[in-house]
């Protein structure tokens, strides 16, 4: 079976040069030098460079890149009062993340201490909204919560992604760091197959890119809709023919941290718009 | 054999003073196009058979779309837009859809220009014909080929 | 179902004659009436935004019409001209009849 991968691998993987007209490809990237040294890579770039520019264009104009609907949708909820606490997410959210508003949206997931545990934005919004605000949770893929996630990161938009791995962090990053190299499924795959060992080239006709969440929760033409970094993960192993996590998973949380790790450095770019 | 709409073909400087930024696509000239009777059909009925200029019409579409779920269309038609001389009207078909209409846009001369740009879905490589309507009564063409991509993967 | 809300572009201000540019962006996943609904297996029904119109202090300026091959949450971008100031009305209209309007004033000088 694994040969018979590999060799479907090697034949379809082309060599994106020839064919691209990418930032990554045309040395027009921003690349960035991983701040870690146990860092597997010796470039960080965002998905962002390995798009054409029909892609590209529509993520730098907040008129016409989807994405931005949703974000305005989170803006409303952000402000509204819901729950029985008479309190809106933005009177209350600082205290829930433990950190400045400003910086949450490059920050997580995170270790936090009422939580006693790494957990993701979605998970910090659930427990204020639970316990502080006594409003019902927000299902993972909703469109609120998706809403709330996009406009809490996008207020770090253009700020570096600065996750903490050590100290109480490090058992989940090193959790997520198994995963990643983890092969699962029929097609016996794991996350660096393509995204550490072929970022760049073409499988198929996609480009693929170092799978960096750095614009999370991103549009993708594929889903026609803004999605979380669980979709993209589940959409991913059931691509490989592995069973996918339910959303919110702890695998997927880990999974997220370690990722985010890897884009460590790169600007947040929420929506994002990619394929 | 009924006479077959006359297609326009974009003169060759037109064509090399266009071919310039990246991103804009090739004009292919092309006369006639493999399954393109629903769009002869549909223009025939806008026409009404009359006979369809060339130039002026400028296409912004992508020579290869990595996805067909949201492909940019843009045109950019030269025109005066004065009350005596402006572009009516402007239809987008595509060739290989399930049906040839993408769009139509009813301009005015309050707009001094007359161009535009939305997105579209395409279900495969097919060619993008845009027709454009004068308040004289007269018809402008241009057509351009999109190849789509089917993706790789990606959940 | 999804909010329907629009996001709109119009410059502030603008000198006479100048022609700006418009961006008008809603939320809509434009049904085409071809898909299935993966766990049900039934067709979605068509359901999109089938026109859109923009209007400068009450007079229509620009129109356009949309087919299902235009994509979800559709985009139009065109060219207005400067001449006086006042305010822009656009509408979009779903199939069935629903209409859902933005509002954007411009001043000229």
């Amino acid at each position: 079976m694994r040969l018979a991968v590999t060799i479907t691998m090697a034949l379809s993987l082309i060599a994106g040069a020839a064919f691209a007209k990418t930032p990554y490809h045309d040395g027009t990237a921003e690349v960035i030098k991983p701040v870690d040294k146990s860092h597997p890579l010796d470039e960080v770039v965002s998905g962002y460079n390995f798009r054409k520019a029909m892609i590209r264009d529509v993520q730098d104009d907040d008129f016409e890149n989807p994405g931005m609907l949703v974000a305005d949708h989170g803006g409303e909820l952000w402000d509204t009062v819901d729950g029985s606490a008479g309190k809106s997410l933005s009177q209350v959210f600082a205290g829930c993340a433990e950190v400045p508003l400003d910086v949450v949206g490059s920050i997580y997931p995170r270790f936090n201490n009422a939580a006693g545990k790494v957990i993701s934005l979605e998970q910090v919004i659930n427990m204020c909204r639970e316990t502080v605000m006594g409003a019902k949770p927000y299902k993972w893929e909703s469109r609120d919560m998706l809403g709330i996630t996009a406009y809490i990161r996008m207020q770090s938009r253009g700020s570096r992604v600065n996750v903490a791995v050590d100290g109480k962090a490090s058992a989940a990053f090193e959790r997520g760091k198994k995963l990643y190299y983890q092969r699962v499924g029929q097609l016996d795959m794991s996350c660096a197959h393509c995204h550490e060992d072929n970022y760049g080239n073409y499988i198929r006709a996609d480009m693929l890119s170092q799978g960096n969440i750095n614009g999370f929760p991103t549009y993708r033409l594929k889903w026609n809709g803004v999605g979380s970094t669980h979709r993209r993960f589940r959409g991913c192993m059931k691509n490989i023919r592995a069973k996918p996590l339910p959303y919110g998973h702890e695998d997927y949380v880990a999974l997220e941290l370690y990722t985010a790790w890897r884009g460590n450095g790169l600007k947040v770019e929420t929506p994002a718009y990619r394929n | 054999m009924k006479q077959t709409t006359q297609f326009s073909t974009i003169s060759r400087r037109h064509a090399l003073a266009m071919l310039g930024a990246a991103g804009v696509a090739v004009f292919a000239g092309v006369p006639a196009y493999a399954d393109g009777a629903a769009v002869a059909a549909k223009i025939k009925g806008l026409t009404g058979g009359k006979s369809v200029g060339e130039g002026a019409i400028e296409l912004d579409l992508p020579e290869i779309a990595e996805n067909g779920n949201a492909v940019k269309v843009a045109f950019s038609i030269d025109s005066p837009m004065t009350a005596d001389n402006y572009v009516k009207a402007v239809h987008v078909m595509a060739d290989g859809n399930p049906t040839p209409d993408v769009a139509s846009f009813n301009f005015s001369p309050a707009m001094g220009a007359c161009r535009a740009s939305t997105r579209m879905r395409l279900a495969k490589t097919q060619n993008i014909i845009v027709l454009a309507e004068m308040n004289d009564g007269s018809f402008k063409q241009a057509q351009a080929t999109v190849k789509v991509t089917i993706g790789g993967c990606g959940g | 179902m999804a909010k329907i809300k629009p996001r709109v572009k119009v410059p502030k201000k603008a000198a006479v004659g100048e022609i700006v540019e418009i961006k008008a962006l809603i939320s809509h996943p434009m049904h085409t009436g071809r898909a299935k609904n993966k766990k049900t297996g039934k067709k979605i029904p068509r359901k999109i935004i089938n026109k859109f119109v923009a209007s400068f202090d009450g007079q229509d300026v620009f129109t356009a019409n949309f087919e299902p091959a235009v994509s979800a949450n559709p985009y139009i971008a065109f060219p207005f001209k400067a001449s006086k100031s006042g305010a822009f009305t656009f509408t979009w209209v779903e199939d069935g009849g629903a209409e859902f309007t933005a509002s954007k004033k411009m001043t000229v000088a």
